[in-house]
């Protein structure tokens, strides 16, 4: 377009805009903005669908989900292994997550005193901004030459992904659970501690059980994260192709099966990686949904105060 | 304030009008796998400087898989397809150009003290039918699997040369790269992996393979078993560009760029 030609049409859309009530103006324009995130999600959801359940219908829901065969150029669709590690590798980073979160967001709102807090928080906000390549490079680096030395195995294991991930969750479930906490109104504190109980049993018996479906919520908000990790577990899980059987064996998760043979993929072995994405897809909605319903409950306690 | 924003953004749509005239000629796109992509780079890299002023051919790699590469000229996304292994039967409609050869070398440990298998050891080793190295004459470590992923050409070509029927096991660790199977064996002294010969280097011991030690040599004459070809595909009748770069690889220039990395010439 030349230089002209553009200049009129912005002055074309000045007038019209004058002309119009501006206000109408920003609604619609802040509505379609919002409508095109939305959208996006739209479309991925059609798209994914659209390429990977045939092939579920195909291999039938039973065999994809729970057979153990995954030789994709012999046309065999098994993800079992894939579900079982994505779930291990989980449930190591939510235990590692949940323990050093928690202890972590207790003394920020509990113990600490407030300029020690004012240090602590903004570090920790600060490991959300790390890219998960440089999480997954320092894993291999220093972490799994530790575990193959000290603990044994191949080092690439499911523990190494956990410990990877649990540090990647921290800071959504530290800010998550902060925020229940301090949402717990000041004179149940007050009133435990009127009452003669020490700090430690305030934080446990009174505060905890305030706050506990936000802390739940932080949990599974952390958990969608971890799921659906990529760059740092293919890096550090190993990636085998196999059922573990101690968190010292390599696993290969969901997600790392898609990112590892996308490049590759053609026809029947391409929809199968798509159907694994639905198959993630489907566990993250679910852990989703029960995180909006916690949270949603928290809501609700805290309007009632 | 709303004039300055308005002839701002003019500005800026205009500046960005007047760009897109100008920028360098369409490329000439190489996509395809990994193994072939690190030399097809520095050959591109050469080509590029080697252009006469005012010609606006060149060249730009990326990596993908050897499928993918097909895919991609299948498609029309790329005007030359790189491939490391043979073209399977089904992949018709497509011309194969061989640029080199490369060995395929089977990597330990550097002070591993096995140093040569049989290529049915090597079979039973990934088969997962021998798992321990005392079983092949070294220490008494369990042996660590480490091969690449479905579809890459190396490990295709390692299936077709080595494993015939028997399948890679699946305790086997999958990598995604030719550097990322060599910087696992580097620090893990029970691993066994298999990797392009031209990019092995130094920190890391090769197999002889059925008594014959993999080098340029040995895989020129033959006696090396684990050869496979880098091609250059294309459909059709390449562009005036790529028909440039090819010829430029196929040059003596080219080929011994090759022969430097450690590839085998074809010319």
């Amino acid at each position: 377009m030349s230089r002209p030609r553009v200049r009129a049409a912005i002055r074309w859309l000045c007038t019209l805009a004058k002309r119009v009530n501006q206000e109408t103006l920003v609604s619609v324009v802040l509505t379609a903005m919002a409508l095109t995130a939305v959208s996006g999600l739209a479309v991925i959801t059609a798209f994914i669908f659209k390429e990977g359940l045939p092939l579920i219908m195909k291999v039938g829901l039973k065999d994809f989900i729970l057979s153990s065969d995954w030789h994709p150029l012999e046309g065999k669709f098994g993800i079992f292994p894939m579900v079982v590690g994505s779930l291990a590798v989980t449930a190591g980073a939510m235990v590692i997550g949940l323990i050093f979160g928690l202890g972590g967001a207790i003394l920020l709102t509990q113990f600490c005193p407030p300029r020690l807090v004012s240090i602590l928080k903004p570090s920790i906000e600060l490991l959300a901004g790390i890219p998960s390549v440089v999480y997954g490079f320092m894993g291999v680096v220093i972490l799994v030459p530790f575990i193959r030395e000290h603990i044994g195995g191949p080092g690439l294991s499911v523990l190494a992904a956990s410990i990877v991930l649990g540090i990647m969750v921290l800071p959504t479930v530290i800010s998550i659970s902060v925020d229940a906490l301090q949402a717990v109104p000041r004179p149940y504190r007050e009133g435990s501690i009127a009452l003669g109980a020490t700090e430690w049993q305030t934080t446990h018996m009174v505060m905890l059980r305030a706050a506990r479906s936000g802390i739940v919520a932080a949990v599974i908000l952390g958990m969608g994260r971890a799921v659906g990790e990529t760059m740092a577990v293919i890096m550090v899980a190993g990636n085998t192709v196999a059922l573990p059987h101690s968190p010292l064996d390599s696993v290969r998760t969901l997600t790392s099966n898609i990112a590892l043979e996308m490049a590759y993929a053609a026809g029947d072995h391409r929809k199968a990686l798509f159907a694994t994405g639905v198959t993630l897809f489907v566990i993250i909605m679910i852990l989703n949904t029960i995180a909006l319903r916690f949270s949603r409950r928290r809501a609700g306690g805290t309007r009632s105060r | 304030m709303h004039r300055v924003t308005i002839v701002l953004c003019t500005a800026a749509l205009g500046a960005f009008c007047l760009g897109c005239g100008k920028g360098k000629g369409k490329a000439v796109s190489v996509i395809g796998s990994t193994s072939v992509q690190l030399f097809a780079e520095m050959l591109a890299e050469e080509f590029n400087k080697r252009q006469p002023e005012g010609s606006n051919a060149y060249v730009e790699v990326q990596g993908g898989g050897s499928t993918a590469g097909i895919q991609a000229v299948n498609n029309g996304i790329a005007e030359i397809g790189m491939c490391s292994r043979e073209l399977k039967p089904e992949e018709t409609g497509l011309t194969p150009i061989p640029i080199a050869r490369d060995g395929i070398a089977v990597i330990v440990y550097k002070d591993n003290p096995v140093s040569g298998l049989s290529r049915a050891q090597i079979r039973d080793v990934f088969a997962g039918k021998i798992t321990n190295w005392k079983d092949v004459g070294g220490s008494g470590k369990p042996i660590r699997l480490i091969t690449r992923e479905e579809g890459s050409g190396t490990r295709e070509a390692f299936t077709h040369l080595v494993m015939g029927s028997s399948r890679i096991a699946g305790s086997a660790m999958t990598q995604e790269s030719n550097g990322a199977v060599r910087e696992l064996v580097i620090h893990d002294p029970a691993a066994i992996g298999y990797m392009s010969l031209g990019l092995v280097g130094k920190e890391l011991k090769t197999l002889t393979v059925d008594g014959v030690v993999p080098s340029a040599a040995d895989v020129i004459n033959g006696t090396y078993p684990l050869v496979r070809p880098f091609l250059f595909v294309v459909k059709d009748t390449p562009g005036e560009g790529a028909q440039r770069f090819i010829d430029f690889v196929l040059s003596d220039r080219g080929q011994q760029m090759l022969e430097k990395e450690g590839l085998v010439r074809v010319k």
